[in-house]
């Protein structure tokens, strides 16, 4: 509870405040400093031309270059395979963005009871401990081929059997283990103190979770929660091997058709146009967060 | 003493020239009719010495291979193989054989084998990046539902655009699904013949489109409760033919074009085809 204005005005003897000291700074250094950042902005700008120049070059100038360019980097053929990889991407897109939602609540729900200490949820606990540790162990792909393949012929009532739906429930079941121990991290990183204060005010476990720990818990681990998001855009691509046609499987038709791999390229800077924002959006998160725990002091 | 100098003389210089004319190493075209002796197997330029080294795709496919073993003769082309390394002068004990993916067939990635055989159609596309023999199987698509299930009745070509179709990545049979059928619904596509067999049990899509003689294996093996829903004419003189697989300019393409043309004449490819794939006649014609 310290005053935000800064420490109390000094008092004179009688009792009647002291006139504040001004610290004098030198113009001459104000000058000096700020002709130092725009040497220093020059000197960055200029080193990364001239980087950018250099590697192009050397890359323009080797034999292969030709040959690679036609291959991978051809403009004809990237406006060619572009509608057709756009439009297969708008699939990767449902399925992480259904998929993210529905991760982040059942990891939440795992990592909470995990952390639980109530007797009666000790069956429970345990199912839940296997569980992470199953799908933290089993490839990924593995889950997909078994559940959407598998599950179908089972043929049991009023469950759907798309590939796309089965290839999602996958994804949620392997990502959900891994991000039930980000949560888990974070919680447990609070101070016992903080639990200890809520306490004494009164309120109860529930309440101490969902007011006072489970916020201060999120608000830590969300870049290690946007890292495994921007992982999970790339891994919707597994729902090509169950069938679905998405980007990177619409990619490979054109290639296997035309024999150039520019569609992959083109696939390629799809995915970074799509976890740009997210890793931008994760950075200026982070920033706001120092400035808001230190002191922001200007050194 | 003269006379029988220059006799010897003269029967020397013809054998020398004679030995010349059939020496391999010519730069004009060598599909001369002579050049049977330039395809023998001392003067082919096999990757290893006395080794003929053929490509095939693991899992190899029945009827055209059999318990996965190119090696046992047994098969389609595990038969046409050993007959065209027999034409060119190989024991089958001189057969090597080594596992290609279909995919870098298909791609030109045929350097580690003397030649490849696995199913590939010969395309104008594909012909710019490999070297293909001449055909040695017409191809016919066929497709393939479950008995009684929701693909079963599409018997016409309009019938089967309205239906979820799946096909192997990288195949004529999901070129034929997308120019020809063109469907409603967007193709699936799968990264083996038996994920599509598996989404076709999952009932994940209606049917699936392979080549004739795979689609009568499958039916009678590997998924008895399916039928040939109909076969349509894509094989032909000019139309969808198996060929084998060489390296762009190989050296070794004319001479396998050789041993082919022998077999055609002989009526041994015939032979093979009928022991083989006998039963692909009977599949029905899909209608427009």
């Amino acid at each position: 509870m310290s005053d935000p204005s800064g420490p109390a005005a000094p008092l004179d003897v009688s009792g009647a405040p002291l006139s504040p000291v001004v610290p004098y700074v030198d113009p001459e250094r104000i000058a000096k400093v700020q002709r130092k950042a725009r040497n220093n902005i020059t000197i960055s700008v200029v080193s990364t031309v001239v980087f950018v120049a250099v590697l192009i070059g050397f890359i323009a100038s080797l034999p292969g270059w030709p040959a690679v360019q036609k291959q991978f980097f051809n403009p004809t053929d990237f406006k060619a395979s572009f509608p057709s990889v756009v439009e297969a991407l708008w699939l990767n897109i449902r399925i992480f963005a259904v998929a993210e939602v529905l991760i982040l609540i059942l990891s939440l729900a795992i990592a909470l009871v995990r952390l639980s200490r109530v007797p009666w949820m000790l069956p429970i606990r345990a199912a839940a401990t296997g569980y992470v540790d199953f799908f933290r162990g089993t490839p990924t792909l593995l889950v997909v081929y078994l559940l959407t393949f598998g599950v179908p012929q089972l043929q049991l009532p009023h469950v759907p059997n798309s590939a796309v739906f089965w290839a999602t429930v996958s994804l949620v079941l392997s990502y959900s283990a891994y991000v039930s121990e980000v949560f888990r991290a974070g919680i447990t990183s609070v101070h016992p103190a903080q639990q200890a204060a809520a306490r004494t005010l009164g309120l109860s476990n529930t309440q101490t979770m969902r007011y006072v720990v489970l916020p201060q818990a999120v608000r830590r681990v969300i870049p290690p929660l946007l890292n495994d998001f921007a992982s999970l855009q790339k891994d919707t691509a597994l729902v090509s091997v169950v069938g679905p046609v998405e980007a990177m499987r619409a990619a490979e038709n054109y290639a296997n058709v035309n024999f150039n791999y520019t569609s992959f390229i083109v696939a390629a800077l799809l995915f970074i146009a799509l976890s740009l924002p997210v890793a931008r959006f994760t950075d200026r998160l982070m920033a706001k967060q120092r400035k808001k725990t230190s002191a922001g002091g200007a050194l | 003493m003269r006379r029988s100098l220059v006799l010897p003389a003269a029967l020397t210089a013809a054998a020398l020239l004679v030995a010349g004319c059939s020496s391999p190493a010519s730069t004009a075209s060598s599909t001369s009719p002579s050049a049977s002796a330039s395809c023998s197997k001392a003067s082919l330029a096999t990757l290893s010495p006395n080794t003929l080294t053929v490509g095939t795709d693991s899992p190899a496919y029945t009827p055209y291979f059999v318990n996965n073993q190119p090696s046992n003769g047994k098969g389609f082309e595990s038969a046409v193989t050993y007959a065209v390394a027999k034409q060119l002068g190989y024991t089958p004990s001189e057969v090597a054989w080594k596992v290609k993916h279909f995919d870098s067939i298909v791609a030109g990635n045929v350097s580690d084998v003397d030649f490849a055989i696995n199913q590939v159609s010969i395309t104008p596309a594909r012909a710019k990046v490999v070297d293909f023999s001449t055909g040695y199987y017409k191809v016919n698509q066929a497709v393939i539902a479950l008995k009684g299930g929701s693909g079963a009745s599409a018997t016409s070509l309009t019938a089967l655009k309205q239906l979820k179709l799946g096909a192997e990545t990288g195949t004529t049979s999901l070129q034929w699904i997308n120019s020809v059928v063109q469907p409603t619904q967007t193709a699936q596509i799968y990264n083996s013949t038996n994920d599509a067999i598996s989404a076709l049990k999952a009932k994940q899509i209606d049917a699936i489109v392979v080549d004739l003689p795979t689609a009568f294996y499958i039916t009678a093996a590997q998924l008895p409760n399916s039928i040939i829903v109909g076969q349509a004419k894509t094989g032909g003189e000019t139309g969808d033919q198996f060929g084998i697989v060489l390296k762009k300019n190989s050296p070794l393409t004319s001479c396998v074009d050789q041993a082919l043309a022998a077999m055609t004449s002989s009526g041994e490819l015939q032979q093979i085809t009928d022991k083989w794939l006998s039963s692909t006649a009977g599949a029905p014609y899909l209608t427009n």
